[in-house]
Order: C-alpha cells, then sequence, then structure tokens
C-alpha cells in the first residue's frame, strides 16, 4: 500500500479495492480498478485492456490496397474510420493525391460517422447512467410534454405521446422480464432527474435508435453498406453519374436528393432532440462539472480532421484544427509532427508486451512489440485475476505519449484545442452551452464537459453534412465528376519502398496509422488510436494516462453500484478493440506467451 | 407473469387490425406468404418473451451496430417485445457484478430455454490470455453460457468462421464458436456484419416457429444464404454481355457495368447483399462501386487480394456456374471463380465476335 504523486495527482492504494469488469456499454472489453478512502472517495484507479486481437501483425504482406478493410474492422461502431486513416496513410506513403469529390464524399461519410456515432454514445451507451427509466414510470405525461415543448420544438411532444411511452414502459417492466434494463442502478440516490425528465429522456432513447439507422444511410449511398462501408486508395469506390448514360448505375440525383433528406433530419434531430436533452439534463448535473477532469485541464491533443482542401491535412485546411495543450496553457497551441521521431511514442512499461528497454518509448515507425503476458503480483492466477496489480503490468493497451507527457484526445481535447486557436464556430457553441448553464469555463475540464463537448461536436457535424453536400453539388455543378485517381493503382507505379502517416480523428479522437511499404507489400502497419492514448496503463515514470487521471477524487454514492465511475469512462466512449493491438515490423515471429 | 408481444401491441393501443397488418409484413418480408402471417400472430399471442444472451469475444462490435439498424422489425420493439435481452455487453445498463448476476440468473432460470447469441469469438492460444473479460478466458464464459442454451447464433463471421483475427497468422488463435461448442444447435449467420435485417428475420424465425431454419451444409440459413451474391447482382446482364469496369471512376463504372474484373467476389460469395440489400433495402457494396470482398466467406481475407479476380484456378468440373450452395460446398469455392471466369471469357468472346472488338477478349484475362 503507497501513495504515490505524479501529474499533481496524488493515488492512494490502501483503501477498499472495487472492481468493474465488464466495463458495459462500450465496444470491446475493459475492466476499472478503483480504491475508495472511507469516505469513498476514488483515491486510485487502474484501467485494464483486456482483449487483444493482433491486426497488425496480420496485415504484414498484405497488399496495402487491401489494408482498409482490414484495419476497417478495428472498430465497428466507429466504423469506417479506421479506413479512412489507412487510405489517407497509403496515400500519403505512395504520393496519391485524391479528387476534390472524394475529398468531399469522405467528409461527408466521416461527418455523417461522428453525427451518428455520437448520438448512438449519448442516449444508448451513457444515457443510462444518468436516467432512472424505471423513474419515468412515475412521470406525469402532462408535465412531461410542458418540459418537452419549454426546451425545444420536436413534434412527439403532446401528453398522449408520453402516455403512451409510459404506458409500453410499464407493461415492459411489468412483464417481469427487464432484459437489458436488468439489474440496473435503478432507484440510486445518484440518480438527480425528476420523473418527467426521466419520461423524456427514455422516449428520446427509443426515437434516438429508430432514427440513428437513417443517419447512417449516408455512408450506405457512398459505401454500399454500414457497419463497414466501402473505401479505396485514391478516392472513393463510387462513382457519380448525374445526367450521362447509365446514371442510374451511379451516384445520381436520387442519391443525392436522399442524401440532402437524411442530413435535413440529421440536424433537425441533434438540434431538436440531443442538445436540448444535453442541456436539460446537464442541468441537473452540475455537480458533475467538479469530478471526471483528469489530464483535461493539462494536457490534450487533436490531429485535426475534415479537410477542406483535398490532401491538405495541414491546419490552413482542417475544419477543426490540431494541437497540443501542455499544462493547461491554452495560450500556447503546439503543433503535432506524427513523423518526427520525438513526438508520438509508445511505452509498454505496464502492458503486456516487451521490448528491449522497456525504460524507452518507441515511434510508431520503429515499434517492436511481443506479447508478453505477465500478471507480476496480481491478486489471482493468469486465467481467472482478482485484482490487477498496478505497479505491475496490467493491460494490453500500451501507453502513447506526445513528447513523454500523456494527453487526453477526443471531443473535449479538439474543443479545447479550435477554442484555444480561436476557433469562431467552436467559441459561439461552448460559450452559449456556459451561459446556459450558468458555469465558469473551468467546467469544461469534467465528466460533464466531456459529455456536453460530444453533443456540441454532433451538432457541428451535422452542419457540416450540409456544407460538404453543398460543396460536392457545387463541385459536380462545374463540371467535375471524378472520384478516383487510378494513376498510381497499379502497384507496378509504386517505389521499391515507401512510408507513410496521414491525421484523422475518429469521434473518440486523435488517430493515426503508420504504414511501411515494401516490394508492393506491407512491411510494418500501426495504429495509434484514440482509446490507447486514454485509456492506456501507466508509463515508466509511473505518469497516468487520461481514464486513471479522470476517476481521482470522486465521490461515490455506493461502492457497490460503480454509476460514478461508469459516468466518467463513458463520457470518453471507449472502444477496447481500437485499442489493443500490436505489430511487428522486422517480422519476428511472435513470442509464446510465458507462464510467471 | 409472461406478456404476450402481442398484449403489448394492444395495451400500447396497437389495434388488432394492425397486429394483423405487422404479421402480413413480417411474413412477407421473410418470404412467408398469408400461412405464415398466421403462424407469426398466432406466435405472437401466445409466447413469452425468449430470454437472449448476447456474448461478445474478439470482435469490433459491427454486429450489434448492424442489428440496432433493423428496420422491420425495429430494433425496438425486437429488444422490447419479442426478446429479452437479458445480457448484452453493448446495451445493458448493468455493470461489473450486477451484469455478471444478470448472466448467472437467466442461465438458472431458463435453463435449456434461453438462446445464446454470440458476437465475436475465443482466441485459445496461451490458455485464452487474448480476452479476458471479468478476470477469466472469454472461453470459459462462452462455454458456460452455451452449456444449458437452447441452441446459438454465431453472429457475424467471427463467430461463424474466425474473420479478421483469424486471419493468417491468426496470432491469438482466434476459433469460431463451431469448434469449441460441439454439442449445441449452432446456426451461423456469417457476414462482417450480417446485414440487419438477415439478423432480425431470423430472430423472428425461430421465435415464430419455434426451431431453427432449415440450414446449408455448413449451418447458414438457405432463406439468406443459399444462393450468391452474383446470382442476384442487378449489374449480372452487364457480366453476361461482357461490359466491365477496367478502373474504378471510368466510363465503365460510372454506367455500373459489372465489377468482376476490379475484383468483385460476388460469384463466390454466399449471402443475401444483391437480393436483401443493406440498410432498409438501400444498397449494396457493388451499387456502391466496390467489389463485393466476400465478407460471409470463410476465410475470405486469405483467398487473394480484394482487387484481384479470381481466374488463375483450373476448371475443376465441379459444379460450374450454376452451382448451389449444397454442392459446391467447402472448398470448391475457388472452383466456382475459375468456372465463372470461364463463363466470364465465354460471354465476352461471343460479344467480340458479333461486335469485332478485340480489345474486349483481350481484356478478359489480363
Amino acid at each position: 500500500m503507497s501513495v504515490i504523486e505524479t501529474q499533481g495527482f496524488k493515488l492512494d492504494n490502501s483503501g477498499k479495492r472495487i472492481v468493474v469488469d465488464p466495463i458495459t456499454r462500450i465496444e470491446g472489453h475493459l475492466r476499472i480498478e478503483v480504491n475508495v478512502d472511507d469516505k469513498n472517495v476514488i483515491r486510485n484507479a487502474v484501467s485494464t485492456g483486456t482483449m487483444w486481437r493482433g491486426l497488425e501483425v496480420i496485415l504484414k504482406g498484405r497488399d496495402p490496397r487491401d489494408a482498409w478493410a482490414f484495419v476497417e474492422r478495428i472498430c465497428g461502431v466507429c466504423t469506417g474510420t479506421h479506413a479512412l486513416a489507412s487510405v489517407r496513410s497509403v496515400e500519403d506513403a505512395l504520393g496519391i493525391r485524391i479528387p476534390k469529390n472524394a475529398n468531399l464524399v469522405r467528409n461527408l461519410m466521416h461527418s455523417t460517422l461522428y453525427a451518428h456515432d455520437h448520438l448512438v454514445h449519448f442516449y444508448h451507451l451513457h444515457a443510462l447512467d444518468w436516467v432512472d427509466v424505471v423513474s419515468a414510470l412515475k412521470a406525469d405525461p402532462k408535465r412531461t410534454s410542458e418540459l418537452q415543448q419549454g426546451i425545444s420544438r420536436w413534434g412527439n411532444s403532446s401528453p398522449g405521446y408520453y402516455r403512451e411511452v409510459q404506458g409500453r414502459l410499464k407493461r415492459f417492466v411489468e412483464s417481469g422480464q427487464l432484459g437489458i434494463f436488468a439489474k440496473g442502478y435503478w432507484g440510486s440516490a445518484a440518480y438527480k432527474l425528476p420523473p418527467e425528465a426521466n419520461l423524456m429522456a427514455t422516449a428520446h432513447y427509443l426515437e434516438a435508435l429508430d432514427f440513428q439507422k437513417e443517419i447512417v444511410k449516408i455512408q450506405t449511398i457512398f459505401g454500399g453498406k454500414n457497419p463497414h462501408p466501402n473505401w479505396l486508395v485514391g478516392g472513393v469506390p463510387c462513382s457519380i453519374n448525374v445526367d450521362g448514360t447509365g446514371a442510374v448505375g451511379a451516384i445520381n440525383m436520387f442519391y443525392l436528393n436522399m442524401v440532402s433528406n437524411i442530413i435535413d433530419r440529421t440536424i433537425e434531430f441533434i438540434d431538436q432532440v440531443y442538445v436540448p436533452d444535453l442541456l436539460a439534463i446537464a442541468s441537473f448535473y452540475k455537480d458533475w462539472a467538479q469530478w471526471g477532469g483528469g489530464l483535461a485541464s493539462q494536457n490534450v491533443m487533436a490531429y485535426g480532421e475534415f479537410p477542406d482542401i483535398a490532401n491538405d491535412y495541414s491546419n490552413k485546411s482542417m475544419l477543426l484544427p490540431s494541437g497540443v495543450i501542455i499544462g493547461g496553457n491554452l495560450k500556447e497551441v503546439q503543433d503535432v509532427d506524427l513523423k518526427t521521431a520525438d513526438q508520438v511514442q509508445e511505452w509498454v512499461t505496464h502492458s503486456w508486451y516487451k521490448q528491449g528497454d522497456e525504460t524507452k518509448g518507441l515511434h510508431p515507425f520503429d515499434g517492436v512489440t511481443e506479447p508478453n503476458f505477465d500478471i507480476g503480483k496480481a491478486k489471482g492466477t493468469r486465467t481467472n485475476i482478482e485484482n490487477f496489480d498496478e505497479s505491475s503490468k496490467y493491460s494490453w493497451i500500451k501507453s502513447p505519449r506526445w513528447k513523454g507527457h500523456p494527453v487526453e484526445v477526443g471531443p473535449l481535447a479538439r474543443y479545447i484545442v479550435a477554442y484555444a486557436r480561436g476557433n469562431e464556430e467552436v467559441k459561439a457553441q461552448v460559450d452559449m452551452v456556459l451561459k446556459t448553464l450558468d458555469v465558469p469555463i473551468t467546467a469544461l475540464f469534467s465528466t460533464l464537459g466531456r459529455t456536453a463537448a460530444r453533443g456540441l461536436e454532433a451538432s457541428w457535424a451535422a452542419h457540416k453534412m450540409r456544407y460538404f453536400y453543398d460543396q460536392l453539388i457545387a463541385n459536380l455543378k462545374a463540371g467535375d465528376l471524378n472520384t478516383a485517381n487510378v494513376e498510381k493503382w497499379e502497384p507496378s507505379s509504386w517505389p521499391a519502398e515507401a512510408k507513410g502517416v496521414a491525421p484523422s480523428e475518429a469521434p473518440r479522437g486523435a488517430l493515426a496509422h503508420w504504414v511501411k511499404i515494401k516490394d508492393k507489400r506491407i512491411d510494418s502497419y500501426q495504429c495509434v488510436v484514440p482509446t490507447t492514448w486514454n485509456a492506456g496503463p501507466r508509463d515508466a515514470k509511473g505518469q497516468i494516462g487520461a481514464y486513471e487521471a479522470s476517476l481521482l477524487n470522486t465521490p461515490m454514492v455506493n461502492p457497490e453500484q460503480p454509476l460514478e465511475i461508469l459516468r466518467t469512462i463513458h463520457s470518453f466512449d471507449p472502444c477496447l478493440a481500437c485499442a489493443t493491438h500490436v505489430m511487428s515490423p522486422e517480422g519476428q515471429e511472435l513470442v509464446s506467451v510465458k507462464l510467471r | 407473469m409472461f406478456e404476450t408481444y402481442y398484449d403489448l401491441m394492444r395495451r400500447q393501443g396497437i389495434s388488432r387490425r394492425s397486429f394483423v397488418k405487422f404479421c402480413s409484413l413480417t411474413a412477407a418480408s421473410l418470404g412467408l406468404g398469408e400461412a405464415g402471417a398466421q403462424q407469426i400472430a398466432t406466435a405472437m399471442q401466445t409466447k413469452p418473451r425468449t430470454p437472449v444472451i448476447w456474448l461478445h469475444g474478439l470482435e469490433c462490435t459491427c454486429c450489434s451496430e448492424s442489428f440496432i439498424r433493423s428496420s422491420h422489425p425495429l430494433a425496438k420493439d425486437v429488444v422490447l417485445s419479442m426478446i429479452s435481452l437479458d445480457y448484452s455487453d453493448t446495451l445493458m445498463a448493468a455493470a461489473g457484478h450486477q451484469a455478471e448476476e444478470a448472466l448467472e440468473e437467466t442461465i438458472a432460470k431458463y435453463k435449456g430455454n434461453y438462446i445464446l447469441a454470440v458476437e465475436g469469438n475465443p482466441p485459445l492460444a496461451d490458455d485464452g490470455i487474448y480476452c479476458i473479460p471479468g478476470g477469466r478466458p472469454f472461453v470459459e464464459k462462452l462455454r458456460h453460457a452455451a452449456k444449458d442454451a437452447k441452441a446459438i447464433i454465431s453472429w457475424g463471421s467471427c463467430a461463424s468462421w474466425g474473420c479478421v483475427q483469424a486471419a493468417k497468422p491468426n496470432p491469438t488463435q482466434a476459433t469460431p464458436v463451431h469448434k469449441v461448442i460441439t454439442d449445441k444447435p449452432i446456426i451461423k449467420v456469417p457476414g462482417c456484419p450480417p446485414i440487419a435485417e438477415v439478423m432480425t428475420g431470423i430472430v423472428t424465425f425461430i421465435l415464430t416457429f419455434d426451431r431453427l431454419p432449415d440450414m446449408d451444409a455448413q449451418g447458414r440459413p438457405k432463406m439468406f444464404y443459399s444462393q450468391r451474391v452474383h446470382d442476384k447482382c442487378y449489374r449480372r446482364p452487364h457480366f453476361d454481355a461482357g461490359q466491365f469496369v477496367e478502373n474504378f471512376d471510368d466510363a465503365g463504372a460510372r454506367q455500373g457495368f459489372c465489377l468482376y474484373k476490379m475484383g468483385c467476389k460476388g460469384p463466390t460469395t454466399y449471402n443475401a447483399c444483391s437480393a436483401t440489400r443493406w440498410n432498409e433495402g438501400l444498397s449494396f457494396p457493388i451499387k456502391a462501386g466496390h467489389g463485393c470482398i466476400g465478407c460471409s466467406e470463410d476465410d475470405f481475407w486469405d483467398k487473394g487480394g480484394f482487387y484481384n479476380h479470381l481466374t488463375s484456378v483450373q476448371i475443376p468440373g465441379l459444379g460450374g456456374a450454376e452451382g448451389t450452395a449444397d454442392r459446391i460446398g467447402l472448398t470448391a469455392a475457388v472452383g466456382a471463380g475459375a468456372a465463372i471466369a470461364a463463363h466470364a471469357a465465354v460471354t465476352a468472346i461471343k460479344q467480340a465476335r458479333s461486335k469485332t472488338a478485340n480489345d474486349q477478349v483481350s481484356t478478359v484475362e489480363k
């Protein structure tokens, strides 16, 4: 038992140890252990990724044009994100420039993902941390209707509508088969919403479930299916043919009109349901503006996303800018360079991998990874673990650092960077929320701030869908129909060796893939993904990552019911299949895992 | 007391007439006709909701995401009114030991009567330590939940075949469900992911008919997997006419020509994409200009690049281009590819003869 000080945090693991495994309502498998003091305040936190798939090993020797399909399967929730990062990296390596239309269609597909993913996260992965579904049974439908009409002009707002939803919920609960709501924390004192707000939010949980399937149809139109639409090195696979011979076989007015209609409905749903709900719910949970901040007030990073100019990933082009803030200095936003060896590096000191000198980090172009499942001083056996030991190795996730600093990534990080860079759109949104909730700017650095930033970004993205669509139509009108550049499609046109990396921002945060190509094949492939940045374990210096930092000093109402842990961890929108990965760039065989 | 789906609908104020219409539509979407509608109506009026335990191994959650895209029936209605989704990492409110309690209670209470749905697969290398939810190898959780299950649904290509993490060299020894659980009926619903309405269609079928659907030799439901994407592809006439896309975004691509020469695996892929289509019947990969990558086929990651077309194989005289899933079976997918290539060549040659366009012949096997 010990007290460790790092980054201004005090870690004390002497109190009662609580294990939450599985963390549900996330992608993949995550375990959180915390120690609480005698007042049930969290004093130590341990984040463990409990899965590893080895995709980068699998990519070695493959055709780089195929890589997008493999890495797309890293994650089906942020579907397409990894495919986008992949085609950009391969294009960077091979010097391929994509047509303007391809950039616009990619931006449209990616902003569609932002809108969809954030919406589903808020209602289906996060809401039950704040909304007591059972309490909704006690609501007065008439007053719920008044509440709804007071916060937005959304149509489904009559007392009759809420009575119907409540009736369905009542029958569901009375059936005795509670399904996904079984064993929830209903009735906990940690829930603060009045029954009417709970009923409104429950109704919107169901409406959002119905509506989310509409948003993704934009990906289906351009990519053929969702989840996991198709992408292409050199552009996009869908051809556009507005009025020529065979236009019925391509993207034509029929589909463009459908896209436009979905964009309108997406903006409507997010601005009339999601954002008003977010603000209404937040107003009952203002105390969460003081908890859950973790690294947010210190170190945040964004790679930038949505290039306004095709093939230009600099801040001149990126509609959400890149940058790093260290030590909470909002006045100095530093530039990110993914190719410089001393910026992005990964450590494995506390991860189940081994490398030569574990006190050093390695740049993704030079990374070495061999699995090394060694539970060290953990309690239990390697196939039946009771408690992990944070002084040993304890996660399948590595610890990436920027110039040695742990940083938080994600919508909040993007918004802080954009705010600090003076982005007017983001500034206006953030200032509106701070004013509505009557909280200071420091409220951003919290669980509430993280959840609010995601909602604002969903709205931003929905409106940008319209912007990209209008740009696409303007470009088609100007006579440019090109969607793919196939000049360097044939491997015979490639150099003997090449390497590339390009920035992107997954809905969950900064994402990049580093690819090396040799003799027309992938020689090494490395992804450093948002949840690796946020959920990773401690590094060689004992510095903690964003998840662990965010849980510290949060009081729990009842440590047996981990609502507070879920609130803060869910505010990051964890994606564990993304976070756990490995590669072996020099081609060495993976060693078998040794028992300790 | 259990409540039936019909009770729920009625109490929500849904009329008897709407209910009957719903049954007809569901029957129609399953291709079952009026008798089927009757059966569905009876089932909905008499049965409690079937408990479903939905586990996740090594996977990417694309199957769960696809499932919630279902339009008919809506995912909302499946979860609230058709099944009782008692355990789902992705959607359930409870976490940690409360979640595990929900799992144990369902297993105990509905012994032999719940359906186990599996998304992803267990990695078996090194005692299974590459997936340890709850601090224990996932394969143990899978075996535990499978023991008292009535039947198992293997969602997607991970559970059905192994999928991406099982691609060479399969570093974690990711293993499909049927190779670990051998004493239960297993229905494979492959695809990366499977089509949403195929997923809910199969659930609805099982609830309605109280049995697993007819399956092929590999355990795939025939109603969705007995024909190739190529068989029902709307671009098939272009294939037959020898009109192929030669490059992405070329003149042929803009007219919706056949993508066979861009590597399309439609001729060897058994799935409903070209018939049922994706996201409420809106589109499917070929329609959006990219070849089928064959994501519902076993081992599709290791069958050559996605942009290489299937030509270099000798024609084995097996099944021919029109063989069925059962006849072609496990090993002959490449054979079908060769037959298709031959068919493409023949149609192209016919074309060339009639049009004297030599370039069409030369492009077939380039």
